[in-house]
């Protein structure tokens, strides 16, 4: 029986269950009871977008030419790929024909996709 | 300046819990986290800086966190001449500020238009927009600009939950067209 105390078990651990409990649901009902403890007052002219007090000029959500950021994501993953060439360049002769072969697989769907956007025109500026 | 202390509310005591009312405890909550929106256009606004800063220091007040947006202000503070090109968009940062709001006018120009007894000047804020407190002075020193939060302290510490929608409120609110 001597042993018995020393024993995990796994109800001791319930407390910790019960303060994540806590911990939630103290958040959760504070978040909740905010929304029923405050005033509201919901007109037209507090709803409207606040521009220090000015009227608002059109509507936020515009179409806009979305080139730029087609470019930029274009150029992150060309950028990531160049990144891994560099440690495969520093061990090229270590690697071997081995190495060769793999980042030649690597390379080549990266490749397809190049010329895939080239085709598509994604680089096209104007 | 001595540390302020704030009295617990009433309550009914026992042996490690105490009873009260929830309008006591949110008034205490939201007395001592007041997050003002400065409205500041002259030189009150410079007396206010040195009342946010180290000597003075509001955030001693629970206030050390000015909201430049009126979405999480409670408290609207105009310091300084209000031209009456500047009272409609006063107003509207005002109606745009969330529930529930107080307004303080600090200053003469703000209170009552002071000095500028003019065509373009706005004679007082409460022209356009309710006002809990009034600061005097020209400009007034930070001593009563910490005095007028502590009175503003003092208002919303024992607003009721119905004061917003009493009749009388509405009725003041419509005074000044607002709804």
């Amino acid at each position: 029986m001597e042993n018995a105390a020393a024993v995990s078990q796994s109800i001791d651990y319930i407390a910790i269950f019960v303060q994540f409990i806590v911990a939630a649901g103290f958040v959760i009902t504070v978040i909740i009871g905010t929304h029923y403890l405050g005033p509201k007052r919901k007109t037209s002219q507090k709803l409207q977008a606040f521009e220090c007090g000015l009227d608002s000029i059109g509507n936020a959500r515009l179409p806009f030419d979305f080139k730029y950021f087609l470019i930029a994501i274009l150029f992150v993953l060309f950028d990531v790929e160049v990144i891994f060439f560099y440690p495969w360049a520093v061990n090229f002769r270590e690697l071997g024909q081995s190495g060769f072969v793999k980042m030649l697989v690597f390379v080549a769907p990266l490749l397809l996709g190049y010329f895939y956007i080239v085709k598509k025109g994604a680089l096209k500026w104007d | 300046m001595a540390v302020v202390q704030t009295d617990a509310p009433e309550m009914y005591t026992g042996e490690g819990f105490g009873l009260t009312r929830l309008e006591k405890i949110v008034g205490l909550a939201r007395a001592n986290s007041i997050w003002p929106l400065p409205f500041a256009t002259s030189c009150c606004g410079i007396e206010f800086m040195a009342t946010m800063a180290s000597t003075y220091d509001l955030a001693r007040f629970g206030s050390e966190r000015l909201s430049f947006s009126p979405r999480q202000a409670d408290l609207l503070m105009v310091m300084g001449t209000i031209a009456k090109k500047m009272g409609p968009i006063l107003k509207q940062v005002y109606l745009q500020m969330a529930e529930p709001r107080w307004v303080i006018a600090v200053g003469a120009c703000a209170s009552s238009g002071g000095i500028f007894d003019t065509y373009s000047v706005l004679q007082g804020i409460d022209k356009v927009i309710p006002v809990d407190v009034y600061v005097p002075g020209c400009p007034p020193p930070p001593e009563a600009i910490l005095d007028g939060i502590l009175k503003i302290q003092e208002l919303v510490k024992h607003e009721t939950f119905r004061r917003r929608n009493s009749e009388e409120y509405k009725a003041l609110l419509a005074g000044y067209g607002i709804d």
